[in-house]
């Protein structure tokens, strides 16, 4: 199982809502919708339909979802093989 | 006397324990399917399996317990397959678990909805799933009882 901690990350937004996440992604120029369980950096991504994933610069921007606290917003930089499993799924 | 083994597995997810009621309702449920002969799964952080554990330390009510995050992985991953999922949601976080879980199991799961917002966290949901909901924080009877009308463990 992957932990974020192992990342190179920045939080971007913290214990928001899911939908708050879907509509803050939802501005970048380019996004991609992935489903619940979508494997990102060996984490599991939770949450409601469509889940919205940004690509920013050589960034990717991705909801992590924690029981007690909600929904971050979490950037992780150099993320080249990300950006391109997304850009292939599409 | 515990029934025969039946070939259903039900997993129960627990979300933020902070609200009393649900170790209680998670435990009678687990409860109940375990004397039902049905294989029950608990997913939850540590904190949440640590409240059960502390509760049943013997397993008298319990079977299997795991970690949330391991779980979504394993069903992910197709390495478990379960029947039915129950999963217990107090906040936003709880909804996107739902989800999660019936987009990975594509099998019935029921939200149990409690906590003082219970209503409004049910009007959340626009995915398939039965909802039990009740704004129950200290008091886990009126939840009780809405699971014995349901008896998830009888179906």
């Amino acid at each position: 199982m992957g932990c974020l901690e192992s990342l190179p990350y920045e939080v971007i937004m913290s214990k928001i809502t899911f939908k708050e996440a879907r509509d803050f992604l939802s501005k970048y120029q380019e996004k991609y919708d992935v489903q619940p369980g979508y494997r990102i950096f060996d984490l599991n991504i939770i949450g409601v339909p469509p889940i919205r994933v940004a690509v920013d610069g050589d960034s990717v921007i991705f909801p992590y979802t924690k029981p007690c606290h909600g929904t971050f917003l979490i950037r992780v930089r150099e993320a080249a093989d990300e950006i391109a499993r997304l850009r292939g799924s599409k | 006397m515990p029934e025969e083994p039946s070939q259903r597995t039900a997993l129960l997810v627990m979300g933020c324990p902070k609200v009393p009621v649900q170790t209680s309702l998670v435990l009678y449920l687990a409860h109940r399917m375990k004397k039902a002969g049905i294989r029950t799964i608990i997913a939850g952080t540590p904190s949440a399996r640590q409240l059960i554990r502390v509760a049943d330390p013997d397993g008298h009510y319990t079977m299997e317990m795991k970690d949330l995050d391991t779980t979504i992985a394993a069903l992910s991953e197709g390495k478990l397959t379960v029947t039915d999922s129950y999963v217990f949601v107090h906040n936003d976080a709880g909804i996107s678990y739902a989800a999660t879980i019936q987009f990975l199991t594509d099998r019935p799961v029921t939200a149990v909805i409690f906590g003082e917002e219970a209503e409004e966290v049910s009007h959340e949901i626009t995915f398939p799933c039965k909802i039990i909901a009740e704004p129950a924080t200290h008091n886990p009877m009126p939840l009780k009882h809405r699971l014995e009308e349901a008896a998830p463990w009888d179906a």
